[in-house]
């Protein structure tokens, strides 16, 4: 993969699991004919008696998985992000997070961008609702890269981990050296996680912190370049593990800008703003803006169209960050000299 | 670490005698659990364990052993019990169900308690589970055979058919379902509440083997987990008709005894008919005898 290249973070996916089932005789996948639309089909070519078609049932899917994970195998179970989350909510809850079992939820398909289907194949609370399951690791890779290396680290991480997994091509962006870095990484480091796994800034800046999930770090790479022919400079901070989440770097990122916007391919509510909003809010209050779906369903449309209208376009982020500018400490927002203090302190105890 | 140890049939009541005071005394102490649902499975958990499955009490992961998913996890105190009695923990500590810190929750944890092998309690999804392991049996090649017991309204949950479906489907003739058929759910008969029958009809058009068995006679619940041990291509259910707080004759039957606390006279009561046990301890390696019984294969 060279940087800049559009890449199918799906197909990433797939291969992903087939290089993990070569080298690891304990990984199982599970599908519910969805095989061929979330790529475990790559899995299922080559590894046919370690890959399981459940049908259309994923409840059962789950709750199979658990006891595989029970007597020693690491089940991936692929599906699209809105069965696998609000559909078995309570099985995933029950029989895998309570227990700690070994399994990985797969959502395939992020957001509004699920391929012309309208609101019932959009996802846009699952993050909300795996953020809030104990003992759950929730990561969504920005690009086809960090989707083989989320695979990787899943599987040799014990516990349950939920991977949302884009449909599309993206271009390349994720640092080479994260790859080797994860591998060395092992055990998660002296620091806790792997750098992919933490926040981490893709582009310099200090007016504003955008921090961005998933695919929509590419819009928000599109809205710095916008913001810098106006005399703005944002960051782009790049979170891909919402849980745990890197308190620390979004501190730090909000102590050092002041003012920080969030953007996903998710409502607004307990997602990445959510997470961002209670972290800022104990611990280093900046105005804040999220970017995302704001509380509605979605409905049928290109991706193009449903970024436009659903408020997920470079332009929305570009506007947000001058909306939270215009707040901000120190540019005139109401109880300015309040939050300056406030920023201050945060900076100190980094 | 394999321990084949069996109790003679002759042996079994007095351990379900002993299970079914534990029971008792756990739910009276605790103030809260589910009497009905656990004195209707007594005989089905004390055949499995004491005749039945492969399990080492001193090694409660061992690989090799024959698994048990308790889907009705709300029969806790039966299974606390039996594990307690087959010396997986102390019996003495029995008496912490439900209490802050226990070991014992409510509905079962496999993360807390020596001997359980799933975490169970929201209905309808232990069966699927119980596939999951029974496949992986399969694909790793192993002996152990998995062992789950339904509840009777539990199998008014969808998931449970999906688990049927999938069981029949990849022919997990390593699985034993039971059902512990006592006819009466919490709010009323299962048949008013909302009807199973055609039962048996629907377990074999699902592609089960079913063997109906009354699920308070050892004999027969024997002679059961034998055929179905026997059965090739097919995962077998015992359809095990029971009675709901079978053995304290007030409870037998009434709907308002699947959840509710015991009361002070209420438990003498119910002591009084169940018979004082022969000896009130747990069974010491003494009275176990290397079974020439179910177990072997």
């Amino acid at each position: 993969m060279s940087i800049g290249v559009r890449e199918s973070i799906r197909d990433a996916f797939g291969d992903a699991l087939v290089e993990l089932g070569r080298k690891d005789p304990r990984v199982v996948v599970l599908d519910a004919d969805l095989a061929e639309s979330t790529r475990s089909a790559k899995f299922a070519k080559q590894f046919p008696a370690r890959f399981i078609e459940c049908g259309i049932a994923e409840q059962n899917m789950v709750g199979v998985a658990a006891g595989l994970a029970s007597v020693g195998f690491v089940p991936f179970v692929t599906t699209f992000c809105v069965f696998a989350s609000k559909r078995v909510y309570d099985q995933v809850s029950i029989s895998v997070a309570y227990p700690r079992l070994n399994v990985k939820v797969c959502g395939a398909y992020t957001g509004l961008f699920t391929g012309k289907t309208g609101a019932t194949h959009q996802a846009i609370e699952d993050l909300a609702l795996m953020r809030a399951v104990p003992n759950m690791t929730v990561i969504e890779p920005i690009d086809a890269r960090e989707a083989a290396l989320a695979v990787r680290y899943a599987a040799r991480t014990p516990g349950p981990v939920y991977l949302r997994i884009a449909r599309d091509a993206y271009p390349v962006i994720s640092d080479p050296a994260a790859e080797q870095a994860c591998d060395a990484e092992r055990d998660g480091g002296a620091n806790g996680l792997p750098r992919f796994m933490k926040a981490r800034t893709l582009a310099d800046g200090d007016d504003v912190a955008i921090i961005a999930m998933g695919t929509m770090v590419h819009a928000a790479l599109a809205a710095r370049d916008a913001l810098r022919e106006k005399g703005v400079v944002p960051r782009v901070v790049a979170v891909s593990c919402l849980k745990p989440i890197d308190e620390a770097g979004i501190v730090e990122a909000a102590a050092e800008t002041g003012a920080v916007v969030t953007v996903e391919n998710h409502s607004i509510i307990g997602g990445l703003g959510g997470a961002c909003a209670e972290v800022l809010g104990e611990q280093c209050p900046v105005p804040l803006k999220r970017v995302g779906i704001r509380d509605v369903f979605g409905e049928s449309g290109s991706d193009a169209d449903l970024a436009r209208k659903y408020g997920l376009t470079a332009d929305h982020i570009a506007q947000a960050c001058l909306e939270v500018l215009a707040t901000k400490a120190g540019r005139g927002g109401v109880g300015g000299s309040a939050r300056i203090e406030r920023a201050g302190a945060c900076r100190r105890e980094l | 670490m394999e321990q084949c140890t069996y109790l003679s049939v002759t042996q079994l009541p007095d351990v379900a005698r002993r299970v079914r005071h534990h029971i008792l005394s756990m739910i009276h102490a605790s103030g809260a659990g589910h009497p009905g649902g656990s004195l209707s499975c007594v005989e089905i958990l004390v055949t499995l364990y004491f005749r039945e499955m492969r399990v080492s009490p001193t090694d409660p992961r061992w690989p090799d052993r024959d698994r048990f998913v308790l889907s009705k996890g709300h029969a806790s105190a039966t299974l606390y019990s039996v594990l307690a009695e087959r010396g997986f923990f102390p019996v003495d500590e029995l008496l912490t169900f439900d209490v802050i810190d226990s070991r014992l929750q409510g509905h079962v944890d496999m993360t807390k308690t020596p001997g359980v092998d799933m975490s169970t309690g929201s209905l309808g999804q232990g069966l699927s589970a119980a596939c999951g392991m029974a496949l992986g049996a399969k694909l790793g090649k192993q002996e152990f055979r998995v062992y789950c017991l339904l509840g009777d309204g539990e199998s008014q949950e969808g998931q449970i058919w999906e688990a049927a479906m999938f069981a029949g489907n990849r022919a997990l003739d390593n699985l034993t379902a039971i059902v512990d058929y006592n006819k009466v759910q919490l709010c009323g008969p299962v048949a008013q509440v909302m009807p199973l029958e055609p039962y048996t009809d629907k377990w074999r058009s699902f592609g089960w083997s079913v063997v109906e068995v009354d699920g308070h006679d050892f004999e027969q619940l024997i002679s059961g987990f034998r055929r179905a041990r026997e059965t090739r291509g097919a995962p077998t259910v015992l359809v095990a008709h029971t009675v709901k707080g079978k053995g304290v004759s007030f409870m037998e039957g009434q709907a308002k005894w699947h959840s509710r606390p015991i009361a002070d006279d209420e438990f003498e009561r119910a002591l009084e008919e169940i018979g004082l046990p022969q000896a009130r301890r747990a069974f010491g390696a003494d009275l176990l005898t290397d079974g020439a019984g179910g177990g072997k294969r």
